[in-house]
């Protein structure tokens, strides 16, 4: 079906707690170079498992007890809680340069000088330059610019979003929202969305995954899901979103 | 609710990111640095009054304890005066307070008639070697133990660590100099068993053995805190930012973690410099040490009260600093902790 | 565990067929026999007979110089908590004044001070045992006074002391009572700590402290004189502290 090269597979995952309790069952997937799917369910359905579980970083609890991930190209991730994700005791440039220098082999001067690009790319203030700021003296959204700068200081090929946007303002979501297309289209790398806000990811995915107690319920391109949603959950996610139709207007503005 | 709360404080955040941007860092660092150099400042001086009464308040005259018991009335009387115990007590206070700027000292000696700081000065050497000595060792095993029990969570390690506390909470630490004496100085000859040779080596060599008791008191508590920090730092959401930018586990560990759980255990090690200053003066008696704490032990069998009070103050003295230090300094670790929230 | 030791204390004179005091010059330095099933001492007194008798003394003590200190500590920390202001001011003033003394060093002089011997020891306690309790209290009454069902009894018009007394003192006590565990290990230490160094309970009487200093002068031959009422005394410290973790665990349970 797919007819460009697929840069992430995932065979018949199932993940289960060390005291054998199932947590994600069989889940299949696959995403295309420099394309976006979606994975939406309510909290608890596994979908940020499912994403540890691409980057190998698993709580120690929980064990890959079958199928198979194949990974073609570098991954990196974005968190939910921008606030507790970052080293509150560095300065954030040293901490996108820390990264840089690690994954790109460069000295600590020319990562820095990476560093401060990267930040601006994501339109992080000049003033960061000047004086090193602390985790606790940005904003949230801010902040949430600084993991993404984080992330791309690895040059993913398949950038990883666990709830990106959950934790902040609507407006700041939609700023972060329209960055990552924007750098989704500079970079060509593809995105994996994982969210449990139907809205978001209709507005930002091209393919679907509903996801419910662990399993993928329901798949297919997003038009097609919206349009003709075949399980009851998805029917009552779709029901569940009130300014769908404004929403859509803004994809097709893009 | 969690949102809004969020929104609160970033509200909040910007109001001081924007005070930041004029350039009021420097004055917020350095208000906070003045508080706690007040707060330092009011624990001396009620430090200095506690000192000063400390033989006036508990019963039992110190003449008496001079003399002794069967001493005739004129001799106390002459004693009394020549201490300027009869003198009404505000008056004492103030040629105390007098005697303790001026010469920085409180009172000559009775028994050495030399100033009680010359006394002290000549004793401080081997005490701040012992001390600091004690410290490193704390701090580099507390650190090692940690980490090991942090990195191999329900090992034997993290398991011995646990109950470590528990037992060693009810050992005195002279009992655990005696221990070591008996098996490190009589049983297998490794560290003589008393007293200091000469030179800079032959005196750390003698040290080690004490600096090792009076760390041993304070390693356990320390490891525990520590641990627990590392555990919690550990499972916070910036070691998975790292560990997804693959960033390697060791420098993420010491880099950013050992960083982050450092500074509440830096907290409890302020806390617990008096404890470990009080377990040296105890310390140098058992193993012949020629130290502040065997002036104390002199001065208290001979009734040298001048002596004794000086002591306390110094000792006193040193653990405020030494804990207005720490906290200057964490608040330089810890960029948070520098005039906002 | 504690159980076996204060039986041990209170029925000594039942166990023991010699006095504690009872000197035997041609049965001296013995080691462990029959007859005296630790040995005896310089002067050939019988060991375990001491070692059981000191438990006596030191028990005793430990626990009548903990009843007042436990009691004001407990009062002043309530006051400063539930009060808060200028009481507060003054009592953390005081408990930082008193904690920058060496904790050793204090008691060493007032104890010297007011003499020695246990007059000394409750003196001395008394007058600084209490910072610890007075710090927990305050903590925890500071936070219960913040709670609606304290505003709510202040509405309905309680006198403050009633609500210290019937509503704050019960919540406090068994955080205190916690406390007062390890706080005795931390005494009984402390006297034994004093009785080796001569200013604390005074020979004949045994003291485990004193039976340290004696047997140090021995420490080359007859090293379990020294090293075996250590032993005893770190032996009370498991137990005191293991009643303490179970009590701790027993009140977080309901």
């Amino acid at each position: 079906m797919m007819s460009m090269s697929t840069i992430l597979e995932i065979n018949q995952l199932s993940l289960a707690t060390t005291n054998k309790k199932q947590l994600v069952t069989d889940v299949s997937l696959a995403v295309g170079k420099g394309k976006t799917i979606g994975i939406v369910g309510e909290s608890g359905s596994g979908k940020s498992l499912t994403l540890r579980a691409i980057i190998q970083l698993l709580p120690p609890t929980i064990i890959k007890v079958g199928g198979t991930i194949r990974c073609e190209s570098s991954c990196a991730m974005i968190f939910q809680d921008p606030v507790s994700a970052l080293d509150p005791l560095c300065p954030v440039v040293r901490q996108v340069a820390e990264v840089v220098s690690y994954r790109q082999h460069l000295s600590r001067k020319t990562s820095r000088t990476k560093a401060l690009e990267l930040l601006a790319l994501l339109g992080l203030p000049e003033d960061l330059k000047r004086n090193d700021r602390y985790p606790h003296q940005l904003s949230g959204g801010q902040r949430q610019r600084v993991l993404i700068a984080i992330a791309l200081a690895c040059r993913p090929g398949i950038l990883l979003c666990d709830e990106p946007t959950t934790a902040l303002d609507v407006t700041v979501q939609k700023q972060i929202l329209e960055l990552l297309a924007k750098l989704q289209r500079e970079l060509n790398f593809a995105l994996v969305f994982v969210t449990h806000n139907l809205a978001i990811a209709s507005a930002l995915c091209t393919k679907l995954y509903v996801m419910k107690e662990g399993r993928i319920v329901e798949q297919g391109r997003t038009q097609d899901i919206l349009a003709n949603p075949q399980h009851a959950y998805t029917k009552m996610l779709i029901d569940s979103v009130l300014h769908l139709p404004d929403l859509k207007g803004v994809i097709a503005g893009e | 609710m969690k949102m809004h709360m969020l929104n609160k404080r970033r509200i909040f955040r910007k109001g001081i990111l924007s005070n930041r941007a004029a350039g009021h860092t420097a004055a917020t660092v350095s208000i906070s640095i003045l508080s706690a150099l007040l707060k330092a400042m009011a624990t001396v001086a009620c430090i200095i009054v506690a000192v000063f009464f400390i033989i006036r308040i508990v019963p039992g005259d110190p003449v008496k304890m001079i003399l002794g018991e069967h001493a005739s009335p004129s001799e106390i009387i002459q004693m009394r005066h020549s201490l300027g115990l009869d003198l009404p007590l505000g008056q004492q206070f103030v040629r105390f307070l007098h005697h303790l700027f001026m010469y920085g000292d409180t009172g000559t000696s009775i028994i050495y008639n030399v100033s009680t700081r010359t006394l002290i000065a000549e004793r401080t050497p081997v005490t701040l070697l012992l001390i600091v000595m004690a410290i490193a060792i704390t701090i580099v095993v507390a650190v090692l133990l940690a980490m090991i029990a942090a990195t191999h969570k329900d090992g034997l390690v993290d398991h011995l660590i646990r109950i470590f506390p528990t037992i060693t909470l009810g050992m005195p630490v002279f009992w655990v100099g005696l221990l070591l004496i008996l098996v490190f100085g009589v049983w297998l000859h490794w560290f003589p068993v008393g007293g200091t040779s000469g030179g800079l080596f032959g005196t750390l060599y003698s040290l080690t053995l004490p600096a090792i008791t009076v760390a041993f008191s304070q390693i356990p508590s320390l490891v525990r805190s520590l641990r627990a920090q590392l555990l919690d730092v550990l499972g916070s959401d910036f070691v998975v930012t790292l560990k997804a930018a693959g960033i390697p586990n060791r420098v993420i560990l010491f880099r950013h973690v050992l960083r982050n759980a450092s500074i509440p255990t830096l907290m409890l090690l302020g806390v617990n410099v008096s404890y470990l200053i009080g377990g040296t003066l105890v310390i140098e008696q058992v193993f012949g040490l020629k130290g502040i704490g065997s002036l104390l032990f002199s001065a208290i069998s001979s009734r040298d009260f001048p002596v004794i009070q000086g002591i306390a103050l110094y000792c006193a003295v040193a653990v405020v600093l030494i804990n207005l230090f720490i906290e200057i300094l964490s608040g330089y670790l810890d960029p948070r902790l520098k005039g906002d929230d | 565990m504690l159980l076996l030791l204060v039986s041990l204390a209170v029925f000594a004179p039942l166990i023991s067929r010699y006095q504690p005091a009872a000197q035997n010059l041609a049965d001296i330095l013995r080691p462990s026999s029959a007859n005296h099933w630790l040995g005896t001492d310089q002067l050939g007194r019988d060991l375990f007979t001491r070692l059981i008798y000191a438990a006596r003394t030191d028990l005793r003590i430990m626990i009548l110089a903990e009843i007042l200190p436990f009691c004001t500590g407990i009062f002043l920390g309530m006051l400063a908590g539930y009060y808060g202001k200028w009481i507060d001011a003054l009592v953390t003033l005081m408990t930082n004044t008193l904690i920058a003394f060496p904790f050793y060093l204090i008691v060493i002089v007032v104890a010297f001070a007011s003499g020695a011997g246990e007059r000394g020891i409750y003196i001395t306690f008394a007058l600084v045992g209490w910072i610890v309790f007075a710090r927990v209290v305050k903590g925890l009454s500071a936070s219960l006074r913040k709670q609606e069902w304290v505003a709510s009894a202040k509405v309905l018009g309680l006198p403050d002391s009633r609500i210290l007394l019937f509503h704050i003192l019960p919540n406090v006590l068994p955080q205190a009572i916690v406390v007062l565990m390890t706080d005795m290990v931390g005494l009984l230490v402390a006297i034994v700590t004093l009785g080796y160094l001569g200013i604390g309970i005074a020979p004949p009487t045994p003291d485990w402290g004193t039976m340290i200093s004696e047997g140090q002068t021995f420490i080359y031959s007859k090293w379990w004189l020294s090293t075996i009422p250590g032993f005893a005394v770190v032996y009370t410290g498991i137990a005191l502290s293991l009643i303490g973790d179970g009590l701790a665990d027993l009140w977080r349970r309901k």
